[in-house]
């Protein structure tokens, strides 16, 4: 078939592809594979949230929302970022409930982006960023991150590129895929830069309550943030509600505005369910959280001990439940080693290539997987190992 | 809670080397807890949880709970009464309760006769107690944390996400 038989859109055929596509298509030929690949917790969602949506449906309510979201909900997303940051939102005009984070994105990058303009992703990241700033009319402009940093942002990078001119920054902590999450000092450095240029600054928050050493620091609790931060965060990973399709963007009302506008056209609202749910979590869901936290924490600081002995040298990430290791060890390409692995010994992981094209020396580890399979996964890896050396 | 007993009490079978791992704690550390906590008693025994519906082809054996309705003694108040109650074997679980009724007494035995007879004459004739209430188990559903008649639920995430 030739390629422009249908005269299809030369933006998103130039997209390139997910890397992690042509390895999910291979794990489903599968049976017995152990996975360390995935990216949504493995804890179902509490039982007192899912009783609560389930009510909700039985009063009735299936119905389209306000397009903004319930402004129960709006209001008490206001109320915690209120308490978490000290800079109050109005839950009228300043906060709109997306369906999760990616919807979130989407719109907040269209409502802002002229064509051309430059957008700082930073890598390696999330693998929706450079894509979304593409379909948006921006330009990513890739800001890699190093190993000799701890996969750290270095902030003189940033301000390279700010004094080049840029139009915003998607910034994501604790990151996807490396775990990495920023002190309260280091975030100084950051807000600094952004408050001297100017740079809008896409803020996803969404691993922000599974940060395991230190309390996490929103960048809006800094002086004079409220102007430039766009606040996105949701209820897929602490909550354990990947499924329910809930997140949520605080920002000045003229961006919430114009997000709005692309939302009501495209999505219209988010499911009435999962806000019924969401505003159940909100109410009676720290508890919960915590305990899965507790859990997480245990086994990443296994998995990253482990790992280490077995010679592929893991630094220990803060957040989210990603471990970003370094396979050099082996000499294998990292699109190699997963699928080898993948192959011989049923052991999913993500090759690095799929977050940063200078990933190659690295594989994403996901810890949300119960211990036993970790520990299992982790016997079939060494087993691996040892039959290449 | 010590997470050391936290991940004990849920996998009694859970490895010291790994404890030591998770906790970031020198395995020699794990250990020795373990041990103090067993010499105190703290930890009283290591058993399994066995799911009694899924051995079909076993005779079931029946469980009651009995209400019981006391006359406390002079000096010793419950104590001592319960004591003779909790002594008997068939006896699995004994607590005192603010309410209607004194003391709740979990008995199992093999069979419904067992653990009738148990109650009329070991039971309900001793003294200064004044009344009982049987209740017998038909379906247990979920037994101290542990949901007994679903499977798993099978995992539905895509192997590999973002
Ligand atoms: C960094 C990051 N942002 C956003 C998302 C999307 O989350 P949601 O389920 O809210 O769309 C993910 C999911 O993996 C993520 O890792």
């Amino acid at each position: 078939m030739k390629k422009n038989k249908y005269d299809l859109s030369k933006m998103i055929e130039a997209l390139p592809p997910s890397g992690i596509r042509e390895f999910f298509d291979l794990v489903l030929t599968m049976d017995d594979v152990v996975s360390l690949g995935v990216g949504e917790p493995d804890f179902p969602t509490p039982w007192h949230i899912c009783e609560s949506a389930i009510f909700s449906i039985e009063q009735g309510l299936t119905s389209y929302t306000s397009n903004k979201g319930m402004l129960d909900l709006r209001s008490k997303i206001a109320h915690k970022i209120q308490k978490k940051c000290g800079v109050a939102y109005d839950p009228e005009e300043e906060v709109l409930i997306t369906v999760g984070v990616s919807e979130a994105m989407d719109v907040v990058l269209r409502a802002i982006l002229n064509p051309g303009d430059r957008v700082a992703v930073i890598k390696p990241s999330y693998v929706s960023y450079s894509p979304c700033v593409i379909m948006a009319g921006g330009v990513p402009v890739e800001i890699e991150c190093f190993p000799e940093n701890g996969f750290k942002l270095d902030p003189s990078d940033l301000e390279k590129e700010c004094k080049k001119g840029l139009k915003a920054l998607l910034l994501n902590y604790p990151c996807n895929p490396t775990g990495v999450s920023y002190t309260e000092e280091e975030l100084k450095t950051i807000a600094q830069i952004i408050k001297n240029y100017h740079l809008l600054t896409l803020s996803d928050e969404i691993y922000d309550s599974l940060t395991y050493d230190f309390e996490h620091t929103p960048l809006l609790s800094f002086p004079d943030m409220k102007e430039l931060v766009i606040y996105l965060n949701g209820f897929s990973k602490g909550y354990a509600m990947t499924g329910w399709r809930i997140g949520y963007v605080a920002a000045p009302r003229e961006i919430t505005g114009l997000a709005n506008k692309i939302h009501q056209y495209t999505m219209l609202c988010a499911p009435i369910m999962g806000q019924f749910a969401a505003v159940e979590a909100l109410r009676n869901g720290e508890s919960e959280v915590e305990v899965m936290k507790k859990e997480y924490k245990r086994r990443r600081n296994f998995l990253v001990s482990r790992l280490n002995e077995m010679g592929l040298k893991t630094f220990m990430p803060s957040g989210a439940f990603y471990t970003y290791s370094q396979i050099s060890s082996t000499k294998l390409h990292a699109k190699v080693f997963a699928k080898d692995l993948l192959m011989k010994k049923r052991v999913a992981v993500v090759p690095g290539t799929a977050f940063s094209e200078k990933g190659d020396q690295y594989i994403r580890i996901s810890y949300a997987s119960s211990f036993e399979n970790i520990k299992e996964a982790l016997f079939r890896m060494e087993d691996f190992l040892k039959e290449l050396k | 809670m010590d997470e050391i007993l936290e991940i004990l009490q849920n996998n009694a079978k859970a490895d010291s080397k790994d404890m030591a791992k998770q906790l970031n704690l020198p395995e020699q550390e794990v250990k020795k807890r373990i041990m103090e906590y067993e010499k105190k008693g703290v930890i009283i025994k290591y058993k399994a949880i066995i799911n009694k519906e899924l051995l079909t082809d076993e005779i079931q054996d029946v469980t009651a709970l009995i209400e019981v309705k006391v006359t406390p003694q002079k000096d010793k108040g419950f104590d001592s009464i319960a004591e003779r109650i909790y002594r008997f074997p068939e006896v699995v679980s004994c607590y005192l309760l603010s309410g209607g009724y004194d003391l709740l007494v979990i008995v199992r035995g093999p069979d419904l006769k067992t653990v009738s007879s148990f109650v009329s004459e070991k039971l309900a004739p001793m003294e200064n107690i004044n009344g009982t209430v049987t209740h017998f188990i038909l379906k247990k559903y979920k037994d101290d944390g542990d949901i007994l008649i679903s499977q798993h639920p099978k995992d539905t995430r895509p192997a590999v996400s973002a």
